[in-house]
């Protein structure tokens, strides 16, 4: 990465300052020109480095409390397929493949799921389930049940 | 939180404006000014109904690396272990949940290699296995939640 770049990021992965002018500030601390610091940010939002710029909601205040990792142990030959399948349905906020770890970890489909309540979540499990069918050997729902951190991805 | 509130989050979550007077042209879309909007998120950061505001990194694209890891701790030990977990910088959350496996953390670093290492220092500091799951595609992933 561009050193000025990795600069940028270190210096707004917290968050913008809450002042009029927050990107002159934010240039300021870093000795380059305001013009700099927004067309570096719009190249990085342009080529995904920046998935968005706003706000970043905590779940848990805006009611969102059930927190559900579905996991599900997928035959490898459509794991990516229905993998697909899974990440498009609206519910669905991150849908990765991971290894599994046997003997104490089959699942390779990790689907996250949000709602408002336990009853909500636990329809949308259901769902998943009749979408990956005959493919699907075994899944468990993990829910949260507390935050001990969260800062959000940072460079260390 | 009230509805002005809640129509800064739902209209915030991204597209903030990157010019030299942000929260202006934010807060004219808004149909307030700038000082309500500056204000107003103060308050929605202080008392944590945002977790922060500002440019979300993937730090993959940047050439960093995540992982999710999992660990299966006793109840009494959890303290004392979120701890030692949390205190590495390249630990983004933590969550516990209701499994066997009940610590569940997402690293973001420079490498993998480099968060290995860090899987290494937490085995060691703590006295458990870390199940490192790094991801190996990614199918979707969106989170704009309604408030």
């Amino acid at each position: 990465m561009n050193p000025i770049d990795e600069r940028i990021v270190r210096a707004t992965q917290a968050g913008l300052p809450l002042v009029p002018e927050p990107y002159a500030a934010v240039a300021r601390t870093l000795g380059i020109p305001e013009e700099e610091l927004l067309a570096r940010l719009s190249s990085m939002l342009a080529d995904g480095r920046i998935r968005r710029i706003g706000a970043v909601p905590n779940h848990y205040a805006l009611g969102y409390r059930a927190n559900a990792m579905s996991v599900w142990d997928v035959a490898d030959e459509a794991v990516d397929e229905l993998g697909t399948a899974v990440g498009a349905l609206p519910f669905v906020s991150h849908c990765y493949r991971r290894p599994r770890r046997l003997p104490d970890w089959p699942y390779n489909l990790f689907a996250m799921v949000h709602g408002r309540g336990r009853a909500e979540t636990e329809v949308c499990v259901l769902s998943i389930r009749d979408l990956l069918g005959s493919a699907l050997r075994a899944h468990d729902v993990l829910y949260s049940t507390r935050i001990l951190k969260k800062t959000g991805l940072r460079l260390a | 939180m009230d509805d002005t509130d809640r129509r800064i989050v739902n209209a915030l979550q991204g597209g903030f404006p990157l010019c030299s007077r942000p929260y202006r042209e934010a807060a004219s879309r808004l149909g307030m000014d700038e000082h309500e909007l500056l204000s107003r998120l103060r308050t929605l950061l202080d008392t944590d109904v945002l977790t922060r505001f500002g440019p979300m990194y993937d730090v993959e694209r940047m050439g960093g690396a995540f992982t999710l890891c999992a660990m299966s701790v006793p109840a009494a030990d959890l303290e004392r272990v979120g701890a030692l977990v949390n205190a590495h910088a390249e630990v983004a959350h933590n969550y516990e949940r209701a499994h066997r496996f009940n610590v569940w953390f997402v690293m973001g670093g420079t490498s993998h290699a480099a968060l290995a290492n860090v899987v290494s220092q937490i085995e060691a500091e703590t006295g458990y296995p870390v199940m490192n799951l790094p991801r190996e595609a990614e199918f979707f992933v969106e989170l704009r939640l309604s408030a």
